[in-house]
């Protein structure tokens, strides 16, 4: 295994009504900091984040972490696309993580304070998250996510509904995640989000890993004739 | 219509007068019917939801068997309780015949279908709203039960509520396996039940008129008791 | 000293313990309303205190097969002697008789209250096909009612739609018969008792075939040994006594007494 590999998946394919969605896919990654997922629509790779997190079942194939399987779970978090919200409180839905893991109840509070205060809903944390707007909702999660300092955070379009105000406030969060040593893995359709995070980029295709780069060398010079139709803004059936 | 009303009247004038036997069967009634009520929710809460989250196979007859038995007429499962607790009966040494406790086992198995078939079906849609959230989460089993009957207690309370008033109105199975015994197993029902018999229907009305408001009196408790918590909202 | 009073306090402890015996009577004893003078008078005078199940007599044999009861008091001889020589009762000691009274509509369109006897009554009900309702549920009050039709010679199953079989206990049998108007074969304590008499009125009585024996039968030791065989002894030495005989003799609705005491001692 190269150096700082924290991951790596060995012929995973994953098939959905007899057709294959994802692979076959080797894939081998390593590193702190942003990898973004590219591709176009249905090119898989919501599923692909998914397997990586270990909630999509795989047909064939193997995904092995660096750490044991138990601790790369609970080291884990994910923002799904369209965020999940908690029938309860902004407070309850932030504080329920830390919950299922039996902090003591000092620390949750303080936590929670803190993440509330940062994603700028302290004065709504006793207000019922369902009832909140599309970009609050998508910064809860996020907050929901990050407040049990996971080392891998897994977003699936975490900005796509927000203004340009909460995106900005949202990419500022996840870099100084990534400060504080948590590697994040998300998919994006903003390019211009792309190339302001990206340290790394997988470009997927049809269910295929086309092209894996850093981000400097991906967005001047893709080597796939996939990727530069990409970015080039053509559609690419 | 003047039945009616002579049977309002009645029931005024017993509850004014603070009548001895009607105190005696209308506890009876409550002490019978809640106890059923804990029993049954102790089991179908978990049971429904626990169905609503597992996948295995024969899922479907299961789920399919709990909605049938929402349909066992009460007075059948009367009988079948009263032939295994009878002395000629397999539990006849434990002599539980004509007493509350038959009553109760009898209604815990008559409202426990009810109860969690109501269960399953609301546990369901929050399950499929919740599912994603709380895999990715690593919840166990159960946690994941624990979170659903929590936030999914208003619907949880109304399936409760209708165990309870099913209950409660039953006389069919507590006839038989309690024996409507007086000071010792007779309740509001089986009272109403006998006084009809008599011909004494303006007492009957009476006691019938006792029992909706017993049956009122406890939903409404039990909707203001969950008002009080901080997100009360319907 | 504290012995004393510890043996005091026992003592009074036991005494207030009073016994409790269960016993399946039918829904006619009860309608009366005999048991609610009876049961009070048991608990004074012995102490015992009786767990009445009012039941039809089909249900009260049945319990008493079960061992589920510790004594029956039932008013169907027939059923009463095959109970006793199946073994399931060691005898069957009688205490009272009230009658069956042939009640119907008070404009009586069958003309019962010509009649000359039970059996004529019936007859005169089939032949103008008016409404009769018929307890139908094994019943001691309806197992009279059919040994009066075979007597009759009749054949119940050429009876058509006048002959309505309820199915149900004296009181609900009443009441249908009141909302129908019809006909109906009740004892007479049920019938003064009974509250909803609507149109109906008691038409035809005093055929002495119409009289109703009651018999108390204690559930067999033998055949179940946790029956409380000295209570039901106790409760049958006091059914047969001076006391109940004052009680039963007296008990009256409208100035009308009810039961005929005849237990030979």
């Amino acid at each position: 295994m190269s150096q700082n590999l924290f991951v790596q998946l060995q012929g995973v394919v994953v098939k959905r009504r007899a057709k294959a969605v994802l692979g076959p896919i080797d894939l081998e990654l390593s590193g702190g900091g942003f990898t973004i997922v590219l591709g176009p629509n249905g090119a898989g790779k919501t599923t692909l984040l998914k397997v990586l997190h270990g909630v999509e079942r795989i047909t064939s194939g193997s995904v092995t972490w660096s750490v044991s399987d138990k601790t790369a779970q609970q080291g884990q978090a994910y923002v799904f696309q369209s965020p999940v919200m908690l029938r309860r409180s902004v407070r309850a839905n932030l504080a329920y993580p830390l919950q299922l893991l039996g902090l003591p109840k000092a620390e949750i509070a303080e936590r929670v304070a803190h993440w509330g205060a940062r994603i700028g809903l302290s004065a709504v944390l006793d207000f019922p998250a369902p009832r909140l707007s599309g970009g609050e909702q998508q910064k809860l999660a996020l907050a929901r996510a990050l407040i049990r300092r996971p080392h891998t955070l897994f977003l699936d379009e975490p900005c796509a509904n927000l203004d340009g105000r909460s995106t900005r406030e949202v990419e500022d969060i996840l870099c100084e995640a990534t400060q504080a040593g948590a590697r994040i893995i998300m998919t994006t359709h903003d390019l211009g989000q792309a190339r302001r995070l990206a340290d790394r980029v997988l470009f997927l295709s049809k269910g295929q890993v086309e092209e894996q780069a850093r981000a400097n060398t991906f967005f001047t010079a893709p080597e796939s004739s996939g990727a530069t139709a990409f970015l080039n803004g053509d559609i690419i059936e | 219509m003047s039945g009616i009303w002579a049977g309002m009247v009645e029931a005024f004038l017993l509850v004014w007068s603070l009548d001895a036997d009607l105190i005696d069967i209308t506890l009876r009634s409550l002490k019978v019917s809640l106890s059923a009520l804990v029993i049954a929710c102790a089991i179908a809460l978990p049971l429904g939801t626990w169905l609503a989250i597992r996948r295995f196979r024969h899922r479907r007859f299961v789920i399919a068997i709990l909605n049938a038995l929402m349909g066992l007429p009460p007075v059948v499962v009367g009988l079948i309780v009263y032939l295994l607790l009878s002395r000629a009966g397999p539990f006849g040494v434990l002599d539980l015949l004509f007493t509350p406790t038959a009553m109760v086992i009898a209604q815990v198995i008559i409202i426990t279908p009810l109860i969690a078939s109501i269960t399953h079906q609301a546990m369901r849609e929050l399950w499929s709203e919740y599912h994603d959230l709380l895999i990715s989460l690593n919840t166990t089993h159960g946690q994941r039960i624990a979170t659903l009957i929590w936030d999914g207690r208003r619907t949880l309370m109304t399936a409760s509520l209708a165990g309870f008033g099913r209950a409660v109105g039953e006389v069919g199975a507590i006839m038989i396996v309690g024996g409507n015994i007086d000071h010792v197993t007779r309740v509001l029902t089986t009272a109403i039940a006998l006084e009809t018999g008599k011909g004494d229907f303006a007492l009957a009305l009476g006691l019938g008129v006792v029992l909706i408001a017993l049956s009122l009196c406890v939903n409404l408790t039990i909707h203001s008791l969950s008002r009080t918590e901080r997100e009360g909202r319907w | 000293m504290i012995r004393a009073i510890l043996f005091a306090l026992i003592c009074a402890g036991t005494a207030i313990q009073a016994e409790t015996l269960r016993l399946a009577a039918t829904t006619s004893f009860n309608n009366s309303g005999l048991s609610d003078a009876l049961l009070p008078a048991i608990a004074q005078d012995i102490g015992l205190d009786v767990q009445l199940l009012v039941v039809g007599t089909g249900q009260a044999l049945r319990l008493g097969q079960s061992g589920d009861v510790d004594a029956i008091l039932v008013h169907s001889k027939e059923a009463e002697l095959a109970f006793v020589e199946a073994g399931y009762a060691s005898h069957r000691r009688e205490i009272m008789y009230n009658d069956f009274v042939v009640i119907g509509p008070s404009n009586d369109p069958a003309q019962v209250m010509a009649a000359t006897s039970a059996i004529e009554a019936l007859l005169r009900v089939a032949a103008a096909q008016s409404t009769f309702v018929s307890r139908g549920d094994d019943s001691g009050t309806h197992r009279k009612e059919l040994s009066l039709w075979a007597a009759a010679g009749t054949d119940r199953v050429k009876f058509t739609s006048w002959y309505r079989e309820v199915g149900a206990s004296m009181g609900a049998s009443l009441n249908s018969a009141s909302a129908m108007n019809g006909y109906i074969l009740a004892d007479r304590a049920s019938w003064l008792n009974f509250g909803n008499k609507g149109d109906l009125a008691l038409l035809f009585s005093g055929d002495p075939v119409l009289f109703n024996q009651y018999a108390y039968l204690p559930v067999s030791a033998e055949r179940h040994a946790h029956v409380k065989a000295q209570a039901a002894r106790n409760l049958e030495k006091w059914l047969v006594s001076p006391r109940a005989k004052s009680i039963i003799n007296g008990y009256e609705i409208g100035n009308e007494a009810l039961f005929v005491f005849n237990a030979r001692p």
